[in-house]
């Protein structure tokens, strides 16, 4: 009898910890498509080794219809840094191409929105309000889940370079470009993302990022030679007119990272965007919602007062409205500075909120209400 | 590598199943409730992994 309830309140114990992990990892999230969406395609149609599995992410197309540039944005290669997805999501529920053509991912790696930080105590998801209820969102984490690869080597030799790099970046969606077509699934990722990038002739991709306040690329576009004087041209007019934004060039001798291996290994420009994000900082004190919301943290603000950070904070901290708009301002910016510079194949958008306007409406204003349109014109992430 | 692995893996999880299988057994054949606790709470993340939920 005793061994029956020591029994039923282990397994008590499995059920409802399990029910949890299960629900968090299935949390369905919906994309109101904007009515300059087009198409919507996947992953999978690019790469065959990517197709049914958690990776098979879908793609947004907005095509005005009018000659022009191609661009690529991608957001979630770093889940845990939602500033990148939620841009994109702005993206993908507001813009309309009037000329040129915008491709937009939210989920880079899914399968790393599906798990969060081993013994980091990050919560499972965030929440954010809208003026109509509100939408929650994974909050995921920077590798791979280990349910999907693994196990992890002792050192990651990357390819094609044989460069060294830690073991764990294996998972790691922005050290595995350019991929390869027989490698783990986080390799397949980034090939397949080669494929769409050859095949579509995407000529700008921009990969969105935050980083925390104690490592030193931040607030910056970093930026392949290739694109040397379109992320100089952005930089300068950001810098001017909105908010403070540097440019960096992408290290030579630094592989498998976005910026380097897709202008290596394409004809696109590539991109980086970094904004900051302390609820990444080591410093930081409680790792809740709030505070990846708020960006609020007095342990970080500390750090900054002992000249240990990168970037200024207050305690108004770095809200999420001020992160998401340096994104959706700066990808707007890509797209006026390469017309400028490539005036015979724009790219031109509008119904994106820039910098000022997600922080006056709250990145919840931009998010649309799913039941507000047929059901064809939902996705889910 | 890529086979590589998916060996690894399955020989894993076999090896998971396989401890979770005797922890059971030791659950059954204990007579001490402390042990018994301590079997259970050590059982359920083996069967977290084993069911593929974390």
């Amino acid at each position: 009898m005793r061994k029956l309830i020591i029994g039923a309140l282990g397994l008590v114990l499995f059920a409802t910890s399990g029910v949890s992990f299960y629900q968090s990892r299935r949390l369905e999230e919906p994309v109101v498509l904007s009515d300059g969406v087009t198409d919507v395609k996947r992953l999978g149609d690019y790469f065959e080794g990517v197709r049914g599995t958690v990776n098979d992410a879908n793609l947004y197309f907005l095509d005005s219809g009018v000659p022009g540039a191609t661009m690529l944005v991608l957001g979630g290669t770093h889940p845990e840094e939602p500033a990148g997805r939620l841009a994109a999501w702005l993206l993908a529920e507001n813009a309309v191409m009037e000329e040129g053509r915008l491709i937009v991912v939210l989920s880079g790696n899914r399968s790393a929105t599906t798990v969060t930080r081993v013994g980091g105590a990050y919560p499972p998801d965030f929440t954010i309000e809208t003026d109509w209820g509100e939408r929650t969102f994974r909050l995921g984490d920077r590798w791979s889940n280990p349910l999907d690869q693994w196990p992890d080597p002792e050192v990651y030799i990357h390819d094609p370079s044989g460069q060294y790099l830690a073991y764990v970046d294996i998972r790691n969606l922005n050290r595995a470009w350019p991929g390869r077509p027989n490698g783990t699934l986080t390799e397949r990722t980034t090939y397949a993302f080669m494929e769409l990038i050859r095949r579509e002739g995407v000529d700008v991709f921009i990969d969105l990022h935050e980083a925390e306040l104690q490592y030193p690329v931040i607030s910056t576009i970093v930026a392949h030679e290739s694109g040397q004087e379109l992320a100089t041209f952005v930089s300068m007019m950001l810098s001017d007119t909105e908010f403070n934004m540097g440019m960096e060039y992408s290290p030579v001798n630094l592989r498998g990272l976005s910026h380097r291996e897709v202008g290596d290994n394409s004809d696109a420009v590539s991109l980086l965007f970094e904004a900051p994000e302390p609820f990444l900082d080591a410093t930081r004190g409680r790792t809740t919602r709030e505070q990846l919301l708020t960006g609020q943290d007095e342990f970080v603000v500390k750090a900054g007062e002992a000249g240990l950070l990168f970037e200024r904070i207050d305690e108004r901290g770095w809200p999420i409205a001020v992160r998401v708009g340096r994104h959706t301002s700066a990808v707007l910016q890509t797209m006026e500075a390469w017309t400028e510079l490539n005036p015979d194949r724009p790219i031109r958008s509008r119904g994106v909120p820039r910098y000022a306007e997600v922080i006056e409406r709250g990145v919840g204003h931009w998010l649309r209400d799913p039941a507000s349109v047929p059901p064809g014109r939902v996705r889910v992430e | 590598m890529a086979l590589l692995q998916t060996l690894v893996t399955l020989l894993y999880y076999a090896l998971v199943a396989f401890v979770s299988v005797m922890l059971v057994w030791n659950l059954i054949r204990s007579r001490d409730w402390k042990e018994e606790v301590l079997y259970v709470i050590v059982l359920v993340p083996f069967l977290l992994r084993l069911f593929r939920l974390k």
